[in-house]
């Protein structure tokens, strides 16, 4: 479904990304694992076209969209949850959820509000007030529910358990979880990399640009290098 | 007494609401850029003397007011798509510069255009003062007034109740979330131009008839406006309008108080002060969030 093909970006003259190879398959939960600066994020931000990228492809369903606009790809469902949740603090929740489906006709959106309402409740008891005063999960789950809106065939999700409560961390894995159907993918990046490769099908590991490992999640978290590095047993 | 204060209350409204006008423009584009637009006072120039020529024209007043707005509309976007565009990614300062080199290059263009001469547009609706409460009204003031009050009212709908307002707004906030739900901002940018540029003109057009136009008259008008927007608060639309009634009223009062001399002056003093005791403005964002 997506799939990437020595991909490189860089800020300024500083390589961030040095030909990564990545493949996202309908229905897969896949991780992202690797340390700070490792380019997990540049990598999610070149794939949502945010980021400019200097070398290699992206393609969706076969169609070439390396230097597709961010628009075009959301659009074409390629839907990103930022780090730091990034919502519309002064906007209403309802308004936030709106804009999630911009690229849409405003009929189907109405169906895709009720759907995200039906899975965060708080959100529909918290639709009239400013995005800006929910709590820390509250607006993670706004910012999943913003990302929903535009009907995401693959989800792009960085560090949505960051800065969280552990309660809210459980909750919002189980979230991940529930958001991945027949045919939407995930590609989850994070740094609770254990919780993160214990649901995921496969996941890669990133260090500095580069993709170093890759295997099914048990393989990985089975691993010794990975366990020492990223997991800390 | 209190027949003289009505008259410069109702003076300081008529020119508050043409420098409200201006300063929602300078938000506008300040929100979708965090550019500071020092062309917008060409726009209320553009506004004035083209609906004056096309007049001279021949062509019926309502006419050449839409002509008019619709033709600065269209230098705004026009200024967007080849001085602000191309210089995408530069530092705010930039393109701050640019906007001053826009405006230079406007004003040379309007003295070859049109000339050098100042113009007086026909009152849109005669010339025979009304007299409210002790004042005399010029009817164009009433228009000044009953079109700003309507401006306003359609921009709240359309930044509160429209999806494309709040995509605007939106994208001021954020302008990386914007781009990742589709917002285009290149669109935003231009449309934000545009708008602007439609606000200045209109504001030309309504004052032209009572302070005139001329090829010049931007300079003044959109540094009084730059001074409302600030005193209100950069980026608030309510901070906008408010800042340019009480522009307009504290000019008015200090020209008839004190001495007509010191008008101008007191948009830069009352700038001033803002700058240094209280730079986010009357109404200007504090917002407060949750990381």
């Amino acid at each position: 479904m997506l799939e990437i093909r020595s991909l490189a970006s860089a800020y300024g003259r500083i390589p961030a990304l040095k030909g990564i190879d990545l493949d996202l398959r309908p229905g897969e939960l896949v991780t992202l694992v690797g340390a700070n600066g490792a380019g997990k994020t540049t990598l999610l931000r070149a794939i949502s076209g945010v980021q400019p990228v200097t070398g290699g492809t992206v393609r969706i369903s076969g169609a070439d969209i390396t230097r597709a606009s961010s628009r075009h790809r959301v659009r074409l469902g390629i839907v990103q949850v930022p780090e730091g949740r990034q919502v519309f603090g002064p906007l209403s929740v309802e308004d936030n959820l709106r804009l999630g489906a911009y690229t849409r006709p405003r009929a189907e959106a109405e169906g895709s509000l009720e759907r995200v309402y039906a899975m965060f409740p708080v959100l529909k008891d918290k639709r009239g007030s400013s995005a800006g005063t929910l709590s820390g999960g509250q607006q993670q789950m706004l910012a999943m529910g913003r990302a929903l809106m535009a009907q995401p065939r693959v989800l792009l999700l960085d560090e949505p358990s960051m800065g969280l409560a552990p309660r809210l961390v459980a909750e919002i894995f189980a979230c991940v979880q529930a958001l991945r159907t027949a045919d939407t993918a995930i590609l989850l990046v994070e740094q609770n990399a254990g919780a993160a490769l214990a649901i995921a099908d496969r996941g890669y590991v990133l260090e500095t640009g580069q993709i170093v490992l890759t295997g099914t999640g048990a393989a990985l978290l089975a691993d010794a290098g990975v366990r020492s590095a990223y997991l800390g047993f | 007494m209190t027949a003289q204060f009505a008259q410069y209350l109702v003076t300081g409204l008529t020119v508050g609401a043409v420098y409200a006008l201006v300063a929602l423009g300078f938000s506008i584009i300040y929100n979708a850029s965090q550019v500071i637009n020092f062309a917008q006072g060409e726009f209320v120039m553009v506004g004035g003397m083209c609906s004056v020529w096309l007049v001279d024209q021949g062509v019926p007043l309502p006419a050449a007011v839409v002509l008019a707005v619709a033709a600065a509309a269209l230098l705004g976007l026009a200024l967007e798509k080849f001085a602000v565009e191309p210089a995408r990614g530069a530092p705010v300062v930039t393109l701050v510069i640019i906007t001053i080199g826009a405006s230079i290059l406007l004003r040379g263009l309007a003295t070859l255009v049109w000339d050098k001469k100042i113009h007086a547009l026909k009152p849109f609706s005669g010339e025979a003062p009304l007299q409210v409460g002790g004042a005399v009204v010029l009817p164009q003031s009433l228009w000044v007034l009953g079109v700003t009050l309507a401006v306003v009212l359609l921009l709240s709908w359309f930044f509160g109740r429209t999806l494309l307002g709040k995509a605007l707004l939106a994208t001021s906030h954020n302008r990386l979330a914007a781009q990742l739900v589709g917002i285009s901002v290149r669109n935003v940018m231009l449309l934000s131009f545009s708008l602007s540029a439609a606000l200045g003109a209109v504001a030309g057009i309504l004052v032209a008839p009572i302070t005139f136009t001329s090829w010049d008259v931007g300079v003044m008008l959109g540094l009084k406006g730059f001074a409302a927007a600030i005193l209100g608060g950069l980026g608030s639309g309510a901070g906008a309008v408010l800042g340019g009634m009480v522009l307009g009223i504290a000019e008015s009062m200090s020209a008839g108080y004190v001495s007509s001399a010191y008008k101008d002056a007191i948009a830069f003093v009352i700038l001033l002060a803002v700058l240094v005791f209280a730079p986010d403005g009357l109404l200007g964002r504090r917002v407060a969030e949750r990381v």
